[in-house]
């Protein structure tokens, strides 16, 4: 008989993990994480390791303005995240995002040059978010109804709404393009500054804080508290409990793509009269797949969502700063925040499991 | 004759995470030329321990020995290189493969693969042992039982002389059953050794020579099966005295309830399920409904909630407990519609996690399934269905460490408790259950009997979807039995037997619809 020998690394589920030592687990992750980057940074480029994590560092709060920079790209990608948690709590793939806040952006610029003279700000502010909630909806409900009437798949119908999307901004961009020839819209009533986001207490991108958070807490509340909010958990755990309750499936997933799309949507809005006073095809720019991240990491909790958004906006900042600090290429600044994001997703791998050594006992 | 020790088990362990203790140090022998039955309630252990000798799990703690030699089985191919060979409750066969293509599956032979010889050989082990197999039948053209057949053929053929099977009669007529027990009885007399788990008493009693009885994880003791009976056994299972009768009151005030005519109902590819059923359901009674897996007894449950769309002629009325005369006609409508029509129908599906309850979901959440659209504001009202989940755990005993504990991590017992216990607060005129005691144990499947039977004695039409035929026969006061979607017979639980019941679970078999 040819055996073979006790196995060297088992895997045991754990069944519960005091909070504490989750966190711990965490916190060890990103400190090793910190760990075998600088080894990676000292190995490849010989610079000091603690001098290019001040970099990062300084890239994103080293002044108010980055600091401010940093809110706002934060906030951005927060908005995106909690336009995505309905949805992908009903399961419902949508990685349609990047199209939903193009749809929403194309309205507002829209918009904001057509009215942008004869309409005063507040007003016209009114208008171009509801226009770009509807705009998002729209590009939401599409593949939602297909699936629901003739049960296509979601993923692939999202991701080609996006192109579509792609295509609608750059036909805008040549309609709309100043100065001529330039392939570009350029910035949208620079001189009157119609249809921007106003200044509230001095700072440009307050008002991007407020309607995020507003939503974020909005958003927690109607997941969590809302009728709506349990028939979405409902569908998301299994279609055969939500009919047996009677709950239309179908209603359930048009109606909360509709939100889902609308928020996306409300996020290109952001992006155009709270951010770049432009459009291009690179104003979502990627961001749609990026909150995708931010909805799962933080399991839907929108709360958990802020601290997420912040540190990847952190990680890119970072990067950005250091390869143009140490002269690196991109290629490395991407490394180095690979490593990190790859131990703290790592880290949920042992707050769920232990690995016990051959010859070890299970118990302990 | 002399029996010879096939394995050894000294001291296996094996935990779960650090609370749960699947096995705790067993210690026992396998041996030739026996048959082993391998009895505990859901929960005990036997199948986490009967998955160390094949391979699945690797134990804790502990030695295993193959004739005599200490082993380390770490994977299912060293499980076949001793010789172990298990059959398991689910069947893992390739569909569109015929009998002889799914036994040589996954065998590393040199040179070019022969079927047809490998046909000859399994043809050779079938006349040795008397299975009944076709080796170029293909798997999707048979029945449960043949498909069990290929299983257990695939495991001679390896040549396994131990063989586990894991609850094989679960899926079988008594029939079948029978035919399976002689089959094992040639192995027997072969000298292969046998394990078998399975929760019937009576066929313990059957087919095995020795029970060894598991009890939460820790091994109590085995006995010759000569020397006992099923009352000795169910004490040494639950570990205490047990009384094994369900009590069955006479119907009394019995009214209909629910009245099913023309029922026919097609699936999504075309298949008919239900032919042309009709019954009534009485309240103050429990309307038994036995049959092979896949008979159309999940359809017609369905039919009746409203998940089902019914051909045209088909009629289900309802008439709700204290309004007789005013009947409710349930074709037609969606759960919702039934239920603002006032319907008071309790419905406990078979798939407990995959239907009637949200698994992510504590207590509160699933007692809120049924009542979260009362009232109008925006928001959902948690006050009632937290006191209802509390009182739901109270009352059945529900382990759980909090009303918002996610159900999906409970056992199947208590996952059954928070589903029953859900229905009947509904205070129904119509309780469906399907296979309602599945994978409980005997203190949990007592506890379901008497709440069925409490709602019987109310008035409530009971309709108990089954399939152990003893407690069918105890349990309902009359018993539908469907066969390939027809109802082949309705009989009367106290004047009939099993072989009656059985013989109707076939009735059709030759043209009606395969499972």
């Amino acid at each position: 008989m040819k055996l073979s020998k006790e196995p060297l690394l088992r895997i045991a589920k754990r069944d519960e993990i005091a909070r504490p030592k989750a966190y711990a687990i965490r916190i060890a992750a990103v400190l090793l994480s910190l760990i075998v980057s600088g080894l990676f940074i000292f190995a490849v480029t010989k610079l000091n390791p603690i001098a290019v994590y001040e970099a990062m560092f300084d890239g994103a709060f080293g002044s108010e303005r980055r600091i401010w920079v940093t809110i706002r790209d934060a906030m951005m990608l927060l908005c995106i995240g909690v336009g995505l948690a309905p949805a992908f709590k009903m399961r419902f793939w949508n990685v349609g995002a990047e199209g939903q806040i193009l749809m929403g952006g194309i309205a507002t610029a829209g918009l904001m040059r057509m009215l942008g003279t004869s309409i005063p700000t507040p007003t016209l502010l009114c208008i171009m978010a509801v226009v770009s909630l509807v705009a998002g909806a729209l590009w939401g409900i599409v593949p939602a109804a297909f699936k629901a009437y003739w049960n296509t798949n979601e993923t692939l119908f999202t991701l080609m709404m996006n192109y579509v999307a792609i295509q609608l901004t750059s036909y805008c961009v040549a309609l709309w393009e100043n100065p001529k020839g330039s392939n570009t819209v350029g910035v949208i009533n620079q001189a009157t500054q119609a249809g921007w986001f106003p200044k509230i207490a001095d700072q440009s991108y307050l008002l991007n804080v407020i309607i995020v958070m507003t939503l974020a807490v909005g958003m927690f509340i109607y997941l969590k508290y809302s009728k709506q909010g349990y028939e979405i958990t409902v569908v998301g755990d299994s279609e055969n409990t939500a009919r047996y309750a009677g709950i239309s499936v179908k209603k359930v997933t048009i109606r909360t793509m509709a939100i889902s799309g609308a928020i996306c949507g409300l996020a290109g809005f952001v992006a155009v009269a709270g951010a770049s006073h432009t459009i291009s095809t690179s104003t979502a720019g990627g961001r749609g797949f990026t909150a995708i991240i931010v909805a799962w990491l933080a399991k839907f909790n929108t709360f958990v969502m802020v601290l997420i958004s912040f540190l990847l906006v952190f990680l890119e900042k970072g990067a950005i700063q250091i390869a143009s600090q140490f002269n690196l290429n991109d290629f490395a600044a991407d490394v180095i925040t690979g490593i990190i994001l790859f131990f703290i997703l790592g880290s949920e791998f042992f707050i769920n499991y232990r690995l016990i050594l051959r010859g070890k006992e299970a118990g302990k | 004759m002399e029996l010879t020790s096939a394995i050894e088990l000294r001291g296996i362990t094996k935990r779960f995470g650090k609370k749960v203790i699947a096995n705790d140090h067993i210690s026992m022998e396998i041996r030739r030329g026996e048959i082993l039955s391998l009895l505990g309630e859901n929960g005990s252990g036997k199948t986490t321990l009967m998955n160390m000798l094949s391979g699945i799990y690797y134990p804790d703690e502990g030695e295993i020995l193959v004739n005599g030699n200490p082993v380390t089985i770490a994977s299912p191919k060293d499980a076949f290189a001793c010789g172990i060979g298990m059959i398991h409750q689910h069947f893992k066969l390739v569909d569109v493969f015929t009998a002889a293509e799914n036994i040589v599956l996954g065998l590393e032979t040199e040179g070019k693969l022969d079927l047809k010889a490998a046909a000859a050989k399994i043809r050779e082990i079938s006349d040795k042992y008397g299975f009944v197999i076709d080796p170029n039948k293909k798997v999707y053209d048979m029945s449960v039982s043949e498909k069990q057949t290929v299983e257990i053929v695939k495991v001679l053929y390896r040549g396994a002389d131990i063989l586990i099977l894991d609850e094989p009669t679960a899926v079988l007529t008594p029939q079948e059953t029978d035919r399976l027990f002689d089959v094992m009885r040639n192995m027997k007399a072969d000298g292969k050794a046998m394990v078998i788990i399975t929760h019937k008493l009576h066929e313990v009693m059957d087919v095995s020579d020795r029970v060894a009885v598991l009890r939460k994880g820790k091994y109590i003791g085995d006995v010759a099966t000569c020397d006992t009976d099923p009352q000795k056994l169910t004490d040494m299972m639950v570990g205490r005295a047990t009384t094994l009768n369900i009590d069955r009151p006479e119907p009394k005030n019995t009214v209909p309830r629910l009245e099913v005519k023309d029922l026919t109902i097609y699936d999504a590819l075309g298949v008919k399920r239900l032919d042309s059923v009709s019954f009534t359901a009485m309240g103050g009674e429990i309307l038994g409904i036995a049959g092979i897996a896949g008979s159309g007894q999940k359809e017609l449950l369905e039919a009746v909630a409203g998940l089902q769309t019914a051909e045209k002629g088909a009629s289900i009325l309802y008439r709700a407990m204290g309004q007789e005369d005013n009947a409710v006609e349930l074709v037609g409508k969606d759960p919702l519609q039934i239920k603002r029509a006032g319907v008071a129908l309790a419905f406990v599906p078979e798939d407990r996690l995959g239907m009637g309850l949200v698994g992510t979901l504590g207590m509160t959440g699933n007692m809120l399934l049924r009542s979260y659209r009362k009232g109008h504001g925006f928001f959902t009202n948690r006050k009632e269905p937290e006191q209802l989940a509390k009182t739901v755990k109270e009352e059945l005993e529900v382990v759980t460490p909090s009303v918002n504990f996610p159900v999906r991590r409970l056992s199947g017992g208590n996952v059954q408790k928070v589903l029953v216990g859900r229905e009947i607060a509904q205070d129904p005129s119509v309780l469906m259950t399907a296979y309602a005691v599945r994978g409980l144990d005997i203190n949990t499947s007592y506890t379901i009997y008497n709440l069925l039977t409490e709602q019987k004695m109310k008035g409530v039409a009971v309709v108990y979807v089954g399939e152990d035929l003893d407690v069918l026969l105890e349990l309902c006061d009359r018993i539908l039995v469907l066969c390939g979607g027809q109802v082949s017979g309705i009989v009367d639980a106290r004047t009939t037997t099993k072989e009656e019941v059985g013989l109707l679970m076939t009735k059709f078999k030759k043209e009606g619809a395969e499972e």
